[in-house]
């Protein structure tokens, strides 16, 4: 027998009561742990995501759609641009360097994203096994993609038109798998990459087969086609073509901070593009998330407030009747402050369990969003990653506890043994 | 000598100072405390268990003037050398019968008596592991009379143990307490108006409120 197993059987007396509480603290503390978990994440995600680049050039449209498509890969691409018109500003003198991507399929739902080499650069990943594509649908796999798929180097896919599944499939010609990813925990363990012209001769061919359908010159066409196949594609800068051809967004570099001032401007103003920074795009968007934080925090906070309170009431109210249990500790040795530790034991057990139970059911709670929700949006979260910051939880959660047990406990403490039981 | 009280008296606030009788007693002596009620047996019951603190006078238990301690230590001496018998059982119902017992040894920090031992002869045995709440009134009584002997005290004070209970449970109760009482070698004080309980124990004093 000891303080610690009298105050846990008091909490055990009353399961209804200590579980309702315990049940409100913890779903308070719940909601802080989701947020503090998807903030933190999320934000560290994003600025990982889009280290490095500096500015995002594409069709016009809704900046943040275009950041959100070429940078995290979640939402539509705003339109494809001229690609003599992205050449001419990769020209200009405040650029140090360009990335053209071409967006637009995806395979089981894993974006195809057509780019050059210097995009591994830069997002600094290293091949697990096999090599990069050297050569036009020649595909390398990010870790994610390799593992959910089950592809393996060598594996032939064909790819689907749209950006999510169950679009119509282009089966002319499949994809090989050249290389897989190392894990890097970043965007790119769930693209596809190849080289741009993957990507417009798969386009091309869909128009092909319709031409010769339609003017019989099947032969031909297929032989020309095939033959551009094995030419090795573009490492880096833009395809060499002779065709008009379109890419859909650039990842542009400064090259001096006064880039930063003239470029967006220039290319808003002065050609058909637009120009969008992903680090002002983000804080406007978390600037916009905020309010809804703000408010899911707030309501967090008032069932830790109506926990501490029900808490106290439960103390409280259960004194009358445990006077006489305390009057009797006391006949049989207990000194008052003993009584106090029991009064303020029962309170931080509580809370402590409401902790416990609050920064679980939080996990819990985004392990089940992660495994409902778009792959694309949240496999990118980690549901059991603990933070520092959810010992602050606990800490909060036993300073409600202790709070709400000080009234009782002082009323425990003034107990007087002699009153108590003879005016029975 | 075990037991001394000299010269003790108590005012309830707002109330006459009541003086009561010098008495003193040895180990395995019985005594009645009889009066009629509101006479002050219970205050002086309090007195004697360093419940409540005389006006003036003093209590000397073994050699230790019990007034003299205070907080922590008073609280610890009662836990090891006095044990208590309320009018009500006055059970913790959050623990069932066993731990009620093993409060005394933890409060007290005594090793005491064995429980089982002393509940099998009690003739509560059985019970060792209910709920409070599923004894009788017989039960109960016994099951804090129990508490009360767990850690072998020096003094055994009972306030009016057996108002509540019929006929054959107030002998049993009697019984049990002087047996006990013996066999631990304490000093045993009853307060009572309870006639029956005179039959069994001769050796009184009485309380008057002059």
């Amino acid at each position: 027998m000891n303080l610690f197993k009298i105050a846990w059987k008091y909490l055990t007396f009353r399961p209804l009561s200590t579980g309702l509480n315990v049940f409100l603290l913890a779903l308070g503390l719940a909601i802080i742990t989701v947020l503090l978990l998807v903030q933190d994440q999320f934000e560290k995600k994003m600025n990982q995501d889009a280290a490095g680049i500096d500015l995002v050039v594409g069709a016009k449209g809704s900046p943040l759609q275009l950041i959100l498509s070429s940078v995290y890969h979640i939402d539509f691409p705003t339109g494809n641009i001229p690609m003599d018109e992205a050449q001419r500003l990769s020209r200009n003198r405040l650029v140090k360097n360009v990335i053209p991507l071409a967006l637009g399929d995806n395979y089981q739902g894993f974006r195809i994203v057509g780019t050059n080499h210097d995009y591994l650069t830069l997002y600094g990943v290293e091949l697990e096994e096999g090599a990069a594509w050297e050569e036009p649908f020649e595909v390398v796999l990010g870790s994610e993609v390799a593992k959910k798929s089950g592809l393996t180097l060598g594996s032939e896919f064909s790819g689907s038109h749209g950006i999510s599944v169950g679009s119509h499939d282009h089966d002319q010609h499949n994809f090989v798998v050249k290389g897989i990813l190392f894990p890097r925990g970043n965007v790119v363990d769930r693209l596809v990459l190849t080289s741009i012209e993957s990507v417009w001769y798969t386009h091309d061919e869909e128009g092909g087969e319709e031409e010769a359908d339609e003017e019989g010159v099947v032969h031909e066409d297929e032989e020309a086609h095939h033959d551009h196949f094995h030419h090795p594609v573009a490492k880096t800068g833009f395809p060499q073509t002779d065709e008009e051809r379109e890419v859909t967004t650039l990842l542009v570099q400064y090259r001096s901070p006064m880039a930063a001032v003239q470029l967006p401007r220039m290319i808003n103003s002065g050609t058909s593009m637009q120009a969008a920074s992903p680090s002002f795009e983000i804080s406007r968007l978390f600037e916009l998330l905020g309010i809804g934080i703000t408010l899911l925090e707030g309501i967090g906070f008032i069932l830790i407030g109506v926990s501490g309170l029900g808490i106290f009431i439960a103390l409280y109210n259960s004194l009358k009747e445990r006077k006489y249990d305390l009057a009797i500790l006391r006949a049989l040795g207990a000194s008052s402050m003993q009584l106090v530790i029991l009064v303020f034991l029962e309170g931080i057990l509580l809370t402590f369990l409401g902790a416990v139970v609050g920064i679980g059911l939080g996990h819990s709670f985004l392990a089940f969003l992660i495994s409902k929700g778009d792959p694309m949006m949240t496999s990118s979260l980690e549901p059991w990653i603990f933070l520092k910051q959810e010992l602050w939880i606990v800490a909060y959660a036993l300073g409600v506890g202790i709070v709400a047990s000080a009234i009782p406990a002082w009323s425990a403490y003034q107990t007087s043994i002699a009153k108590q039981l003879t005016k029975a | 000598m075990l037991l001394q009280a000299k010269s003790l008296s108590f005012a309830h606030p707002g109330q006459r100072t009541i003086h009561f009788p010098d008495f003193d007693l040895d180990s395995g002596q019985s005594l009645l405390i009889l009066g009629n009620s509101g006479s002050g047996k219970t205050t002086l019951l309090n007195l004697l268990g360093g419940l409540l603190s005389p006006d003036s006078g003093e209590v000397v238990l073994d050699g230790v003037k019990i007034n003299d301690l205070k907080g922590q230590k008073l609280d610890l001496f009662r836990g090891k050398n006095i044990g208590i018998v309320f009018q009500k059982p006055h059970l913790l119902a959050a623990l069932n019968v066993r731990e009620n017992l093993e409060l005394a040894h933890f409060f007290g920090k005594k090793e005491g008596q064995k429980t089982i031992e002393l509940l099998r002869e009690l003739g509560i045995a059985d019970k060792a592991k209910s709920s409070v709440r599923a004894l009788s009134e017989g039960e109960a009584q016994r099951v804090s009379i129990a508490r009360a002997l767990a850690n072998a005290p020096k003094l055994i004070l009972a306030d009016e143990p057996t108002s509540s209970l019929d006929d054959s449970n107030t002998e049993k109760v009697i019984r049990l307490l002087q047996t006990q009482a013996s066999k631990i070698g304490a000093a045993l004080i009853i307060v009572t108006h309870d006639q029956r309980v005179k039959q069994h124990i001769p050796n009184f004093i009485e309380v008057k409120a002059s």
